[in-house]
């Protein structure tokens, strides 16, 4: 069977269950209980059922997926390896309150992949390697530079990791109602089966099967909206009308007397809040906990609109340091999507550097379907609460509000107490109910909701699957086999490099049953950390023939550790660069990081002909002394 | 195997299409959709104010047509000089 026909298959099979379990719901009362446990089991089944069928122990199969998968399926790998928890669950929540703001989100998150296009992708590709780090090893003659490389591909991934396990926990405990900490190890054996079987092999189609899944759930949700609406199915393109209305509503309630009392009185508890943070003798978790408490009341007495504005602040373009922190935002995210080692990676495993450009276009697409549908689900889900809420009665709130007032995401206030919901007494704590709730809010069977859930599941088990593979892989294939054990045997690699899977998911899922609310900024910050520590010494690697060994170890390190300063120091301790917010670190650190390989590549002496060869024949497909992976670059340092 | 003179012409078209597809998307992304977008937001396209549309939904298949294009005509060069794996 062709890998065509298979994965049809697989989607009419996916969308048959779907069915089939919403004809079980509405003619037998299948319970919602049921229904969660059926999507969850079902769906880990299909990984780990993938994840023993790819099982191997050939090098080649484990690092790279024996480089032979198709431009098209790795797209879809990628744009599952790269769509995390955040991308699903949170992104549409975060533009439904940010408005323009937001979209720094969509743009930085997808621009990048034109910089890993034509910087990065297809050279990468042309080079060879299995890890990063290999890649760093080798162009910058020795083990210093592979080391650094190590340390953050470690840091970053790791951060990110613990994120999804948290959100694979969320998703579980909320559907199933498993215990969170439960719920994360539950999670954890779909991602072991595919990553200790057969590396990068299984999780490659694993991650093509969760694609399906994941753009599926998504779709269907805001589709069906879209046509309730408008009567045409494509809420991408309806969503221009739904914004306008918003935006009408949104200035019609800054008008409204109620609302402006409601809103005066959230002034009030926000000026009584900044008087007590005044005080000098307040600890340091009594004085975040004021600041939190400000911003939110700051919020709710902020109007949707300017008073006798045309448009709602909803769409307003941020002006002056806002633009500033807008467009660096963009900057850190664009670039560290492109310096992320389990991104980069994936472009190892196509079968040439052909298929390696085309498949980045792939990869663009599948992760564009999502992303352009995500500002229209914030549309319709900010369209729900301005019309069907806003305006109801305290006592007979939408069905919808009912359901999902109890997670805790959101509550009403009626600050008036005037018995009418006003929109500044719905308060939200956490904006990740949108995607979640929308299927409720659209009035459509609970299966939908399964569909959504399994769609989350995917999108966190996937993503965990790569950053797991690249930690693991980082240690024992950089820092084992290349760096202390250079005469170790196969067997032994994959070994160590199972156990270490095994153990970093154990460490990881243990972190995330802490519950750090600080891991969500973490993810954030580890763009900043790729933007600064990769980027530059792979982009001057390859176009640069005169970088070499200590510009690429000093501007890693030098960029790496302002960007390291200025997060610790902005979040933390006051400082401030042209005013900087804490998520847009990297805008300095990458361009220092640049300078410092420029400059201290040309004080010291080239690098060696072997390696300018190297990079000769990196330009050239076919030309050079590129390898399929079998060579080790174990380039003694 | 290439000539050294093939190599400088197949090498100085690709940074050409690079440089220029770079400043597509430095216009695209930190112009239209970031700086100006106030301004271009006065302008309505498919109903929407056209400096949105650009952040939200405009330079994303801008630089899918654009990594599409990049693979398209660099692969063509790749026929062209002999050296496609």
């Amino acid at each position: 069977m062709t890998l065509r026909k298979i994965f049809t298959l697989y989607t009419a099979c996916f969308l048959g269950v779907t069915v089939l379990l919403g004809i079980a719901e509405s003619a037998f009362g299948l319970s919602q209980r049921w229904i969660g446990w059926l999507f969850m089991g079902l769906s880990l089944g299909i990984y780990i059922v993938i994840g023993i069928i790819t099982r191997t122990s050939n090098a080649d199969q484990y690092y790279v997926a024996g480089r032979n998968v198709p431009a098209i399926y790795n797209g879809m790998a990628t744009g599952s390896d790269w769509m995390s928890a955040a991308s699903f669950i949170s992104m549409a929540g975060t533009l439904s309150v940010q408005g323009f703001s937001g979209l720094a989100y969509i743009m930085g998150w997808t621009g990048g992949y034109l910089l890993l296009a034509v910087l990065l992708g297809p050279y990468l590709r042309q080079f060879g390697a299995y890890t990063i780090p290999d890649f760093l090893g080798a162009r910058y003659e020795g083990n210093a530079a592979r080391i650094i490389g190590v340390v953050a591909a470690i840091t970053c991934s790791f951060t990110y990791l613990i994120a999804q396990v948290t959100g694979v926990g969320l998703i579980v405990s909320r559907f199933i109602g498993l215990d969170f900490k439960i719920g994360c190890f539950v999670g954890l054996i779909g991602v072991l089966f595919c990553s200790v079987l057969g590396g990068m092999k299984s999780v490659t189609w694993t991650q093509v099967a969760q694609y399906i899944i994941l753009i599926t759930s998504y779709l269907v949700p805001v589709v069906y909206l879209s046509f309730k609406l408008f009567m045409v199915p494509v809420p991408q393109v309806m969503y221009g009308k739904v914004m306008q209305q918003n935006s009408a509503r949104a200035i019609e309630i800054t008008a409204d007397p109620a609302e402006k009392a409601t809103r005066e009185l959230w002034k009030k508890d926000a000026d009584e809040v900044a008087a007590k943070l005044k005080a000098a003798d307040l600890s340091y978790a009594e004085k975040e906990k004021l600041t939190g408490a400000k911003k939110k009341f700051d919020g709710l007495a902020t109007a949707p609109a300017k008073e006798g504005a045309k448009v709602a602040n909803y769409l307003e373009v941020p002006k002056g340091v806002k633009m500033w922190n807008f467009l660096a935002l963009t900057f850190c995210l664009m670039v560290g999507t492109a310096g992320l080692p389990h991104i980069l990676t994936r472009y190892y495993t196509t079968p040439s550097v052909r298929e390696a450009r085309t498949s980045v276009g792939w990869s663009l697409f599948f992760i564009a379907l999502l992303y352009i549908t995500a500002p229209a689900y914030a549309a319709f889900a900010r369209n729900a609460v301005f019309t069907n809420l806003v305006g109801s009665s305290v006592d007979k709130l939408p069905a919808w509000v009912n359901l999902w007032q109890p997670a805790g995401l959101f509550s009403i206030v009626d600050k008036l107490k005037d018995g009418v919901v006003q929109f500044a007494d719905f308060v939200v704590t956490s904006t990740d109910f949108v995607v979640l709730a929308t299927p409720e809010i659209a009035g459509l069977p609970f299966v939908i909701t399964g569909l959504v859930m399994a769609g989350g599941l995917a999108a966190a088990l996937s993503t965990a699957d790569g950053l797991l593979l690249t930690i693991s892989n980082a240690i024992s294939h950089d820092l084992y086999y290349n760096v202390i054990n250079p005469k170790a045997t196969l067997t032994k690699r994959l070994i160590i490099t199972k156990i270490l899977l095994v153990v970093t998911a154990l460490i990881a899922a243990w972190v995330a049953t802490v519950r750090l609310g600080i891991i969500v900024e973490m993810v954030a910050w580890a763009f900043s950390l790729a933007a600064a520590s990769f980027f530059p010494v792979l982009v001057l690697g390859i176009w640069w023939k005169r970088a070499n060994r200590p510009g690429a170890v000093a501007g890693m390190l030098v960029g790496f550790g302002l960007t390291l300063y200025y997060l610790i120091g902005s979040r933390f301790f006051g400082v401030s660069w042209f005013g900087t917010n804490t998520v847009a670190c990297g805008v300095f650190g990458m361009p220092v990081g640049f300078l410092t390989t420029i400059v201290v590549s040309l004080m010291t002496a080239p690098p060696s002909q072997a390696v300018m060869d190297l990079v000769t024949s990196v330009r050239y497909p076919k030309t050079g002394q590129a390898n399929k992976g079998r060579v080790s670059f174990g380039v003694e340092g | 195997m290439l000539t050294e003179d093939q190599k400088r012409e197949y090498w100085r078209y690709n940074l050409r299409l690079t440089v220029i597809l770079l400043a597509i998307w430095f216009v695209v992304a930190y112009l239209l959709a970031g700086y100006f977008a106030a301004t271009l937001n006065h302008i309505s396209f498919l109903g929407f104010p056209f400096g949105y549309y650009m952040a939200a939904q405009g330079s994303i298949i801008i630089f899918v047509i654009e990594i599409a294009l990049y693979a398209k005509l660099m692969n063509k060069k790749d026929l062209e000089y002999g050296i496609q794996e």
